[in-house]
């Protein structure tokens, strides 16, 4: 066989992969026929599942490979339009998938913090990074930090931090995948969870970054049709336009008047004053607390004990009002602290839903001009954090190590960012869609006429959706609903009035996302075992045939650890994920840039640059975070360790400009690095530097 | 091997560029981010502009800055010499 020019190749895949979302959307059409022939949700959902992973197992066991460049680094021959499409699905993981867009909905204008912090750090990566590992051209985030500063401390601390971001990651992704199972095909969470891992073992086992590469690829293509269909659909029926984009600024005015007409409402202040009341009993009992401790708890549990006696022994025993008291008995507090930190949350609860409604695009809310200060301060904290730590996260960096050139590396961030902004810029016209909706034709409804998605989605999780008549009126008001974050993405098919067949799509999508970001995630945490703790640290001559059987053991083992915390469905993971943007950022970002823009940056100034970094902002978590503190045992009020009324999640605005000063002081403070340093850095400066062998030729 | 001149300069202009776009992200990043409700008095499509700068107009920027810069260093390096030879 003749070597392919990359042209060639690349008109190749063009090729396939025109062909593969030809052959995608036959497959939708034909389920959505067989949907009108009687076939029912359940196999659709089935249908879906097992026909998209076995797609990607093909492409998996067809992308399989013994060669070490092709095992990590997908052979670096990856045009920038593909690497563009696979870092897309590698970036875009089950939270921004299904959760984004119900973020935006309840968040309002606060929640486009993601969004922008989301896609303006492909800037960074673009500017600063990109296009110099590329030139650099080894295998791993760690590798470059290891041979720019010299020594495996530097490498071990990029190790360790490579692990911590991505590990956290993963698990939230396998957490995903079985939510996602489990909603849509009935299968047990647990069980889906391994459905999940084989679903992503298929594509990155065998073939390595190959794989996962072809893979991505291919996962893109499903989620975007699957983001993009029912929210253009939603936008004909509501706007008579095609593009949501263009045309939600319409949408946004109507539901700005609507939110002026239901804070007036009446009807509309007695719900609120319903949960107003309940906040203020919940209060009473948090003082009586305060006041007479234990003893109090004590007599509010006998109290409780006693009537549920009563309403046992009662001649006609009303099942409902038992039943309840028995909840209520079984989530009694145990003790004090308990009971504070519970009905602290219940108060907490109630007062919002007692609040008027937030005008969707108002810019930072806040009671005073203090508060609205600190709530801007935060927003753009949060997207610092944010775009900083996109700009560290190795398995996105990973992506451009992949493709045949610098020139290359350049232009697929521009792609990569072009694909990501497609569904970045729908997701907020989505929760402005779906709010238009339910604020004009839920809000109002009779509650016989509700739509049946309430019925169905409630059905599945409670939290994704609830609706009661609290004021007795049997009409719906905002106040008496409650939305889970998901529930906006998940019922978009059925609130357009979309078949089954495209809520199977949603799935199918929001699976994809959340494989795709896992294979990326596991592959470089098991690549930063292999290459750089055995290969780099270990066995430095160890065969080609050794460094890929370790590599791919490592990727298991990683991967059934990861899946089985995620089996313990884990309460705290979502902050884990957000704060892995914070210790990406904080770890990586300085020792990445100035090792490239500045030749005096050391080998200490990095490896105390990096700890400071990770440490404070650990630290600044430590402090403020309610897990976190519970963790460490930390009792000072969180009021009292604040810095500036910054949030936890933000912690990494302390830590980037600690690492940048520590790296900074610490290098000038010690000897600058040696001559192959500085010739590595002018290296990697230029794509290509005509020395000595191009002289010779 | 040692620099020449032109290898500097081709690194200064390469600099000057990153500054430059840098500088367009902040302003479009947290100048725009800060005056958010000041803007939103604005009207711009039917969208308040505080609103619209963040959820998609700061978007666009992004990317066209990303293909600007990739399109304005490729050409740079075959004027100064440095661009790599096709494979």
């Amino acid at each position: 066989m003749a070597t392919q020019t990359q042209k060639q190749f690349f008109q190749q895949l063009k090729k396939y992969y025109s062909v593969y979302t030809g052959g995608f959307i036959g497959f939708v059409i034909l389920l959505a026929i067989a949907e009108q022939m009687g076939l029912t949700p359940k196999y659709i959902g089935y249908a879906f599942l097992f026909a998209t992973i076995s797609l990607y197992a093909v492409i998996g066991i067809m992308s399989r490979t013994a060669d070490v460049s092709e095992y990590y680094v997908a052979g670096r021959r990856v045009p920038a339009f593909f690497n563009g499409m696979a870092t897309g699905a590698d970036w875009m993981s089950a939270a921004s998938f299904i959760g984004m867009a119900g973020g935006l909905y309840i968040q309002g204008y606060d929640g486009l913090a993601f969004i922008m912090g989301w896609t303006g750090g492909y800037v960074l990566v673009a500017l600063f990074l990109a296009p110099y590992l590329r030139k650099f051209g080894q295998f791993t985030i760690p590798d470059f930090l290891g041979e720019r500063y010299g020594g495996n401390i530097v490498r071990s601390v990029g190790v360790f931090a490579a692990i911590l971001c991505s590990f956290t990651y993963v698990v939230a992704q396998i957490y995903g995948v079985g939510i996602i199972t489990a909603r849509f095909t009935g299968i047990e969470f647990g069980i889906g969870v391994f459905v999940g891992l084989g679903g992503i073992l298929v594509c990155s086992f065998l073939g390595g970054m190959r794989a996962v590469t072809w893979t991505q690829v291919a996962q893109y293509v499903i989620l975007i049709i699957a983001y993009l269909l029912p929210v253009v659909w939603l936008s004909i029926q509501i706007t008579n336009f095609p593009i949501p984009q263009l045309s939600y600024g319409y949408a946004l005015q109507k539901v700005t008047e609507r939110e002026k007409q239901i804070n007036a409402d009446p009807k509309e202040l007695e719900v609120r004053a319903i949960f107003k009341q309940r906040a203020d009993d919940v209060d009473a009992k948090l003082k009586a607390l305060d006041k007479d401790g234990a003893a109090y708890l004590a007599t509010e549990r006998a109290s409780i004990e006693k009537k549920l006696s009563d309403l046992k022994s009662a001649k006609t025993p009303d099942d409902k009002a038992i039943a309840a008291n028995q909840k209520a008995l079984d989530s009694f507090p145990k003790d004090t602290a308990n009971a504070g930190v519970a009905w602290r949350k219940d108060k907490g609860a109630n007062l919002a839903r007692a609040a008027p409604v937030r005008a969707h695009a108002e810019a930072f809310p806040g009671k005073d001009d203090a508060a609205k200060n600190t709530a801007r301060l935060n927003f753009l904290a949060l997207v610092f954090c944010l775009m900083v730590g996109t700009a560290a996260l190795p398995h996105i960096l990973m992506r451009y190590y992949t493709t045949p050139s610098v020139r290359e590396a350049r232009e697929s961030v521009g792609w990569s960012l072009f694909f990501i902004f497609l569904l970045y810029f729908t997701a907020p016209a989505l929760a402005v869609l779906v709010k238009f909706d339910v604020y004009t034709h839920l809000v109002g409804l009779n509650f016989a006429d509700l739509p049946k998605w309430v019925a169905s989605w409630a059905a599945v999780d409670p939290t994704l959706v609830s609706i009661k008549d609290l004021n007795g009126d049997g009409i719906v008001q905002l106040a008496e609903i409650v939305l889970g974050q998901d529930i906006i993405v998940l019922a978009t098919p059925e609130i357009a009035g979309l078949p089954y067949v495209i809520s199977g799509l949603v799935a199918a999508g929001g699976l994809a996302a959340a494989l795709s970001t896992a294979d990326g995630l596991l592959l470089t945490i098991a690549n930063a075992l292999s290459h750089d703790v055995y290969y780099k640290m270990l066995d430095p001559h160890a065969s080609t045939q050794r460094r890929l059987t370790v590599a791919k053991v490592l990727l298991l083992i990683v991967a059934v650890i990861a899946a089985s915390v995620a089996a313990q469905k884990p309460a705290d993971i979502l902050f884990l994920v957000s704060a892995a943007f914070s210790f990406a950022a904080a770890a990586f970002f300085p020792a990445l840039v100035l090792g490239i823009f500045w030749k005096r940056a050391n080998k200490w100034g990095a490896i105390l640059g990096m700890s400071a970094g990770l440490g404070i902002t650990f630290y600044y978590m430590a402090m403020t975070q309610p897990w976190l503190r519970s963790l460490f045992s930390v009792t000072s009020p969180i009021a009292d360790n604040m810095w500036f009324g910054i949030n936890p999640i933000s912690a990494g605005v302390f830590g980037v400009p600690l690492g940048f000063a520590v790296i900074v002081t610490v290098s000038l403070f010690t000897a600058a690095p040696d001559k192959k340093v500085q010739e590595l850095i002018e290296h990697v400066r230029y794509p290509h530097l005509k020395g000595t062998a191009a002289r010779a030729n | 091997m040692q620099l020449t001149e032109r290898h500097r300069e081709y690194w200064r202009k390469n600099v000057r560029l990153t500054a430059i776009l840098l500088a367009i992200w902040f302003v479009v990043t947290y100048v725009v981010g800060f005056n958010a409700r000041e803007l939103n008095t604005i009207t711009v499509f039917g969208f308040p502009l505080g609103f619209y700068m963040g959820a998609q107009g700061a978007l666009i920027i992004y990317v066209v800055m990303i293909f600007y810069y990739a399109h304005y260093m490729n050409k740079l390096d075959i004027e100064y010499g440095v661009a790599e030879e096709d494979k």
